[in-house]
């Protein structure tokens, strides 16, 4: 925990669970916000500096490497970067042939993309909490800012916003190919006339809605909710640092403990994210489900 | 953690990478292992095209081989049976050839007793002419007699 005698527990918890937002303060004018009730001012338009920043690095990691690999793909003998990509490949295409029958050059790589991508921001839940936050704080000090008031969430996934970004593309996918593969009057078909036929509409309404929505929110939601509270955990056990040896000792123990566990949970949710978004393009590629 | 503008701007981002995950990643990479699945059962297919081929070639040795060992036996058969119709053609040229030699040898005895015999008449006539000559002195006249001893003498 650093700074302990300047921060409450509250505080210091607080401290992480904010962005780094910057927007356009009624009061303030364009800046980044100073805390949290700041952030909440600033209202839509805003963005959350660090989720972009962090996101799109990784995001370009996975690119960058992947698209190194493709450049100079053989059918010889792979070297050992090859090897792991195409071994990274082979797992998605499995897993989209074996949940995907329709035919849709996009859900591939779209599944790929969520697998790496989500499983890299997931990964930044390993680095030790206040290594990256705490360094930046000392990094904006040196330009007159004050630590306390710099913000830094190294984890996308634990804004909802990004969780909530992919989900969202993939719920407009979910609609654009219902109705692409079924027509509007298909679509609609399927809304309102099952499971009780066309006597039950509003009813059939309100199940099969409920249902389509909830697609992109559980999406959202499980992926938030898990990084979210497994990085909660992680500041917690942070917060028993620098409360003597035996307290020391412990968070350390524990801190190993949880990451291990964590290394099954952020593949666990980057599968789960990659495996569901199949599953729901399948069921809009569907004519009956 | 506000919903906020960066919603909109992940939801870019997220289509950014996908679609560039689509354009450049996905096919190069999943090509590469398309043609090298092909080529793994190219190089199978080759390899029990092969083992056939080798059975194959092992059969047909065998039989050149059964062929030419059966070639061999005939020919050595043949020569087998030359040689013994040259051994027995030399016995019967020789037969002939002893037999020729020994008729020619008796034939030559034969003239040679013949002319040993003329020759005895000769003598036997002149020594008979001598003899009748000297015994008969001048009662024989030579030229009338001679046709007599002559005619003796053929009788011999």
């Amino acid at each position: 925990m650093s700074s302990a005698e300047t921060l409450t527990s509250q505080q210091y918890i607080q401290h992480h669970l904010t962005n780094l937002t910057l927007g356009f303060h009624p009061e303030h004018g364009l800046g980044f916000a100073h805390d949290s009730a700041e952030a909440a001012e600033m209202g839509f338009w805003a963005i959350n500096v660090d989720t972009m920043f962090f996101s799109i690095l990784l995001g370009s990691v996975f690119i960058w490497l992947f698209r190194k690999v493709a450049e100079s793909a053989t059918a010889g003998v792979p070297g050992g970067a090859q090897n792991f990509v195409e071994w990274i490949v082979d797992f998605v295409e499995e897993n989209v042939r074996g949940s995907f029958s329709g035919k849709n050059p996009m859900v591939a790589p779209l599944a790929l993309t969520i697998f790496v991508w989500v499983f890299l921001m997931n990964l930044m839940d390993l680095l030790p909490v206040d290594l990256i936050p705490h360094l930046f704080g000392q990094l904006m000090a040196v330009f007159g800012a004050d630590p306390h008031h710099v913000y830094l969430k190294v984890v996308p996934t634990t804004d909802p916003n990004a969780t909530f970004g992919m989900a969202l593309m993939v719920f407009f996918m979910v609609l654009y190919y219902s109705v692409k593969m079924k027509g509007v009057g298909g679509f609609l078909g399927e809304l309102t006339l099952q499971p009780f036929g066309k006597w039950g509409m509003p009813a059939n309404l309100i199940l099969e809605g409920i249902s389509l929505l909830s697609k992109p929110v559980s999406l959202a939601l499980r992926l938030f909710g898990n990084m979210y509270a497994g990085e909660m955990i992680f500041i917690l056990i942070a917060l028993l640092y620098g409360g003597g040896v035996v307290l020391d000792g412990t968070a350390g123990v524990l801190q190993f403990v949880w990451a291990v566990f964590h290394i099954l949970i952020i593949t666990l949710q980057a599968f789960i994210f990659m495996v569901l978004t199949i599953v729901y393009l399948d069921m809009a590629h569907q004519e009956h489900h | 953690m506000n919903i906020n503008l960066t919603l909109f701007a992940q939801m870019i981002t997220f289509a950014v990478f996908v679609g560039f995950c689509m354009k450049y990643v996905w096919p190069p990479i999943v090509n590469a292992l398309a043609e090298r699945k092909a080529k793994i059962a190219e190089g199978l297919a080759a390899g029990e095209r092969g083992h056939q081929e080798k059975a194959l070639g092992e059969q047909r040795a065998l039989e050149v081989m059964k062929e030419a060992k059966a070639t061999a036996a005939e020919i050595v058969g043949q020569a087998q049976k030359r040689a013994t119709d040259i051994v027995e053609e030399a016995k019967v040229d020789a037969r002939t050839e002893g037999d020729r030699i020994v008729a020619a040898a008796q034939a030559e005895i034969e003239r040679e007793a013949n002319r040993a015999r003329e020759e005895l008449r000769e003598k036997v006539a002149t020594l008979a002419i001598a003899a009748a000559e000297k015994i008969l002195k001048k009662e024989i006249d030579i030229d009338i007699h001679r046709s007599i001893v002559d005619d003796f003498a053929k009788q011999l």
